[in-house]
């Protein structure tokens, strides 16, 4: 239904009738004829980082020392990026091609290839959607697929980075009063079936972060949209990309969230909150039917 | 029930003997070598990939565990008048398989039966105790022999099948009959559900109480009698986890206070924590992290300074820890940088990039000090493991494999040619293979013995210098 991600063209996003399409790509070009190989060699190795992250073990869960040492070297390389103004050059770039409805189209359409895939994938490896993986051609061809990477690469990382396989299924779409309303529960020992001491207040905020790599896994671009959607996949999956996607850091969030919150754990983790607000248990209720919807997607039906 | 295996060596192989022990001449070789000869069969399935190698502190026994969760202990020969020389040879004892492979249904993931640890407990009667690890679960399992069985019951026959009570004539007392020696291994107990994250570490308290079971974020303090409770005393999971950035990759015991452990993090540094201080030992009482380099800063310089292994020296007084390119010594008094680093292979930094490619970057080797802490050992890549004398400042390196060496032959200490002309002998960082990994070793506790695994073989080296 969907076809599968093309390999964009630089001269492609410059031929796109954006009114200031074509004048903001004429300095990145420019930009990107000027990149050094140090720079392009840093590039790829974001890139391989990325892919890495990527790779989902959908049978067994994935390092999270290995994850953690791949993130922590994206998140240097962006740093630096960051100070040298590449970063800035990337989004810049990326932001003036997303103004083209074309552009949407393209990324959006890479995100529903990555859900097909990571539905379907059951122990085979990711492909890799974005051209950049496999790109040849011209520095500045490359350059560009890169670039939507870039920031397209924080859709891309939030799709299916490798850690979040195991945290499937997660929570979906929670209200952020539950973050809040857990505050008042940090007192509650949710660790007593494991150990004697140490409560695990950080797990219930952390629900949120589940909430984010589950949709990561299922592709989804509701990671920072609070409000659970109750209309079809569709719908949500093609909802608009808030600006802060941008920040690296959210694409480091799916990888790094707490792996152990499955649905069970968050009912149980409900009813050892006892007596609750009544908004909690209402937005408990829109989970499980999050939840349900994750289900199905899963499954497949 | 008792799983019982009759002393029949099995599949492993073992290779000529290691030149050792006195690493200080290269040249010339004044080393007697005994050999160590077990049968050979020829699988190679992953499954017989070793995880583990580990000597029970008497050396007596050796452990090894693999990736299908088994567990082949093999025991040391008594010395004979009769055959000298097959003094000290290492015949299979026991084997059982400790874990099985899992299924977490809530979260759909398998959970892996490859053994990650296997640390003994010292002998205190006439069994063996060990405990292994997977990623979930650590287990007590007890080795223990029988030679005798109990004969001639009245309500059951020899096979265990009931009697026709109408058949019953005559009463008589059972009696122990001797019976070909048969090893059992028992799970004694199974310390479950206390990690939510891989554990990657198993210590045995110098008390012998307690042991630790560590993960990537967190220590759990056991009792050994105690299954259904365990105490976290080290908990480095962030609130917000996307502040995670970094994880435990090893912790140990001190080997004679038993209120000092120290656990190592990926982002190269140590920690010593005195569980007297408070219950929960997040504060440290001493941190080991040398200042990096900044002429050899990369983007990799973080990857490569994760400590994939720490251990204590027997004496108590040093810390050895194992990162992708060097070991180091540290002295327990002073934190600010390791008394002694070794360089391991430093002909691969130049290489990172391709290693982070294949991942061999993330591989965790590790690293073992010899009985007397004078020498230590670990492993590297085409077979190859090296040995450094901390006394004379000499390293060695050498090989395991069947290829190389002939029985009953020294062990030729190998070279890497880092470049020029590369002699004879020699090999380039080019050919050497990356999938032959040496991961695992163990060094007797007295005497110059070490066992190395190379994916599923393994290697018992001795040097007899008599």
């Amino acid at each position: 239904m969907f076809p599968k991600g093309t390999k964009r063209k630089f001269s492609d996003s410059g031929d796109e009738p954006a009114a200031g399409g074509e004048d903001v790509n004429q300095p990145s070009s420019v930009a990107v004829r000027m990149l050094s190989s140090y720079s392009l060699q840093r590039q790829s190795l974001l890139d391989m980082s990325l892919i890495k992250l990527q790779l989902c073990h959908m049978l067994v869960e994935p390092n999270l020392c290995r994850s953690v040492l791949i993130a922590n070297t994206v998140r240097q390389i962006q740093e630096e990026m960051t100070q040298d103004g590449t970063w800035q050059i990337m989004t810049q770039a990326l932001s003036a091609a997303n103004a083209a409805a074309q552009c949407s189209a393209d990324r959006l359409v890479a995100t529903e290839v990555l859900c097909r895939q990571t539905e379907a994938t059951q122990g085979e490896q990711v492909l890799k959607p974005f051209p950049a993986v496999g790109s040849e051609g011209c520095p500045a061809e490359e350059e560009v697929v890169v670039e939507e990477e870039g920031e397209g690469g924080v859709t891309m990382s939030t799709v299916s980075p490798q850690a979040p396989t195991s945290y499937l299924p997660g929570t979906f779409g929670m209200d952020p009063c539950w973050e809040e309303e857990n505050g008042e529960d940090e007192e509650e020992d949710e660790d007593s079936e494991e150990c004697g001491s140490g409560s695990e207040e950080g797990d219930s905020d952390r629900l949120v972060e589940d909430s984010r790599t589950a949709e990561q896994v299922f592709g989804t671009f509701e990671i920072k949209n609070p409000a659970p959607s109750p209309d079809p996949a569709l719908e949500e999956l093609f909802s608009d990309v808030d600006a802060s996607y941008y920040d690296l850091d959210t694409v480091l969030t799916g990888m790094q969230s707490a792996p152990k919150m499955g649905p069970y754990d968050l009912l149980e983790s409900l009813s050892s909150h006892g007596p609750s607000p009544l908004s909690s248990s209402t937005s408990c209720r829109s989970d499980l039917n999050e939840l349900d919807h994750i289900m199905e997607i899963i499954v497949g039906s | 029930p008792p799983i019982l295996s009759r002393l029949n060596p099995s599949r492993w192989s073992c290779g000529p003997p290691a030149a050792e022990g006195n690493v200080q001449d290269e040249e010339s070789d004044t080393r007697k070598i005994n050999n160590s000869f077990l049968r050979d069969h020829n699988y190679a399935t992953e499954a017989d990939i070793i995880s583990t190698v580990e000597f029970n502190p008497s050396g007596e026994l050796l452990a090894t565990g693999d990736k299908g969760g088994r567990v082949v202990v093999f025991q040391r020969e008594q010395e004979t008048k009769s055959e000298p020389q097959r003094r000290g040879e290492y015949n299979v004892y026991s084997t059982f398989q400790s874990h099985d492979p899992e299924f977490d249904y809530l979260k759909s993931l398998e959970i892996e039966e490859k053994i990650n640890k296997i640390r003994w407990l010292p002998q205190q009667n006439a069994a063996y105790f060990l405990l292994s690890t997977n990623d979930k679960t650590v287990k007590l399992w007890k080795i223990s022999e029988r030679d005798r069985r109990p004969e001639g019951y009245n309500l059951k026959d020899e096979d265990g099948r009931i009697r026709d009570p109408s058949t019953i004539t005559s009463l008589r007392v059972p009696v122990l009959q001797n019976t070909d020696l048969m090893v059992e291994a028992t799970a004694r107990r199974v310390f479950s559900n206390a990690h939510t994250y891989h554990i990657n570490s198993i210590s045995v308290n110098s008390d012998l109480q307690t042991y630790i079971s560590t993960d990537d974020l967190r220590v759990n303090l056991w009792n050994l009698e105690i299954t259904d409770q365990s105490f976290n005393i080290v908990d480095i999971k962030p609130c917000n986890m996307e502040d995670l950035t970094e994880v435990i990759t090893a912790a140990e015991f001190h080997p004679q206070q038993c209120n000092t452990l120290a656990y190592s993090s990926s982002r190269g540094s140590v920690r010593l924590c005195d569980m007297r201080k408070q219950a929960l030992c997040d504060t440290h009482c001493k941190f080991f992290e040398e200042p990096e380099d900044p002429s050899t800063r990369s983007f990799f310089s973080e990857i490569i300074s994760s400590i994939s292994d720490i251990k204590f020296s027997h004496s108590g007084r040093f810390l050895m820890t194992r990162d992708y390119l060097t070991v180091k010594v540290w002295d327990l008094n002073m934190e600010t940088r390791p008394v002694q680093t070794y360089q391991v292979h430093d002909y691969l930094r130049g290489k990172l990039c391709s290693l982070y490619e294949n991942d061999c970057i993330f591989d965790k080797f590790e690293c073992v000090w010899n009985g007397s802490d004078s020498v230590i050992m670990t492993g590297s890549y085409n077979n190859f493991f090296r040995m450094f004398d901390r006394n004379t400042k000499k390293d060695v390196t050498l090989e395991a494999s069947r290829e190389n060496s002939k029985p009953r032959a020294i062990l030729k200490p190998r070279k890497v040619c880092v470049g020029g002309k590369r002699r004879k002998d020699e090999v380039t960082v080019d050919s050497l293979d990356f999938s032959k990994k040496i991961l695992h070793s163990a060094w007797h506790p007295q005497e110059n013995i070490i066992a190395v695994a190379a994916s599923n073989n393994l290697y018992i080296f001795q040097d007899k210098v008599t």
